[in-house]
């Protein structure tokens, strides 16, 4: 059970770990979030916890991107070459 | 890197005077990226370039209703991923299950990496949970992400991946945002299992012999 008191609430580590994702994911609310950091200001366990799974998180992000082959790069340069033609000959009837 | 606003613009009509020569050069910008999740989604590099080609056919068609060139990958790649999900969708036989009910039955107890690695007592003195990040590789997460069922795969990719915040996402995929946070809850978890499993299988989990061999 969290204890309230002077308008912060002092998160358990199971309620802080339970807001992790969304916390690193940018998806509280400003008050949810001040909850969380409070607790990972005070909480070493969480305070590691949090240090790991932004730092998964940021690895997955390196896969934001696929080398493309020059076969493909011209397939879809020729792709939009043919809508801008035909984009053109719409345009002229 | 969060794309708030740009995976659900509403269309609605950009100034066309030239689409083609901007719409080019962006597509051949953003290309990479579009072939990161269109291979990730599909597995198959020969699907992705086609799921990717359709996907600009598409996107021209409706070119005129993009609000701002700004929000273009994000519209691109909502595109790209209901192109996915229809295919997967119609592709489900009478006998096979669902795109979405295989997620209504999923369930499994949650499974955590950092959990599974960390030595409190350690102290200051060692960080297995850090140094299991240290070691793994971008095949070893681009192989954790292929294994997971499509269902999932899908809001890992655009929430983890690519960054799309959780609205966008259930906009984009037509479901309730407290799908999106279980889906994504229950990928990430699965995705951490699997990155277990194979370091064990490899011999790589902190305090195995094998670890230093790497």
């Amino acid at each position: 059970m969290s204890v309230s008191g002077a308008d912060e609430t002092v998160l358990t580590c199971e309620q802080a770990i339970r807001l992790l994702a969304a916390y690193l994911d940018l998806e509280l609310d400003p008050s949810s979030r001040g909850d969380v950091e409070r607790h990972l200001s005070i909480c070493r366990s969480c305070y590691s916890r949090h240090e790991f799974e932004k730092r998964l998180k940021a690895q997955l992000a390196q896969l934001d991107e696929e080398q493309v082959s020059p076969g493909f790069q011209e397939r879809i340069h020729g792709l939009v070459a043919r809508f801008s033609a035909a984009r053109t000959a719409h345009d002229t009837d | 890197m969060r794309q708030m606003s740009s995976l659900t613009t509403t269309p609605e009509h950009v100034d066309s005077s030239e689409p083609a020569p901007w719409f080019g050069e962006e597509v051949q910008r953003l290309l990479p990226k579009l072939l990161a999740t269109a291979v990730r989604l599909t597995r198959n590099s020969t699907e992705a370039e086609d799921l990717v080609a359709d996907t600009l056919v598409k996107a021209w068609g409706r070119l005129d209703t993009l609000r701002d060139r700004a929000a273009l990958h994000g519209w691109l790649s909502r595109i790209l991923t209901n192109t996915f999900v229809s295919g997967r969708r119609s592709g489900s036989s009478r006998t096979e299950r669902s795109f979405d009910e295989l997620a209504e039955d999923e369930e499994g107890k949650s499974f955590s990496l950092f959990e599974r690695l960390h030595q409190p007592f350690l102290l200051w003195q060692a960080n297995p949970e850090q140094q299991f990040l240290d070691r793994l590789l971008r095949e070893d997460l681009v192989r954790a992400i292929d294994a997971l069922p499509d269902v999932y795969r899908v809001v890992v990719l655009l929430v983890d991946v690519q960054g799309f915040a959780y609205q966008e996402v259930a906009d984009s995929l037509s479901i309730p945002i407290g799908t999106v946070r279980s889906r994504l809850a229950r990928g990430r978890s699965l995705l951490q299992e699997a990155l277990w499993k194979h370091a064990v299988d490899a011999g790589l989990e902190p305090g195995s012999d094998a670890r230093s061999s790497r």
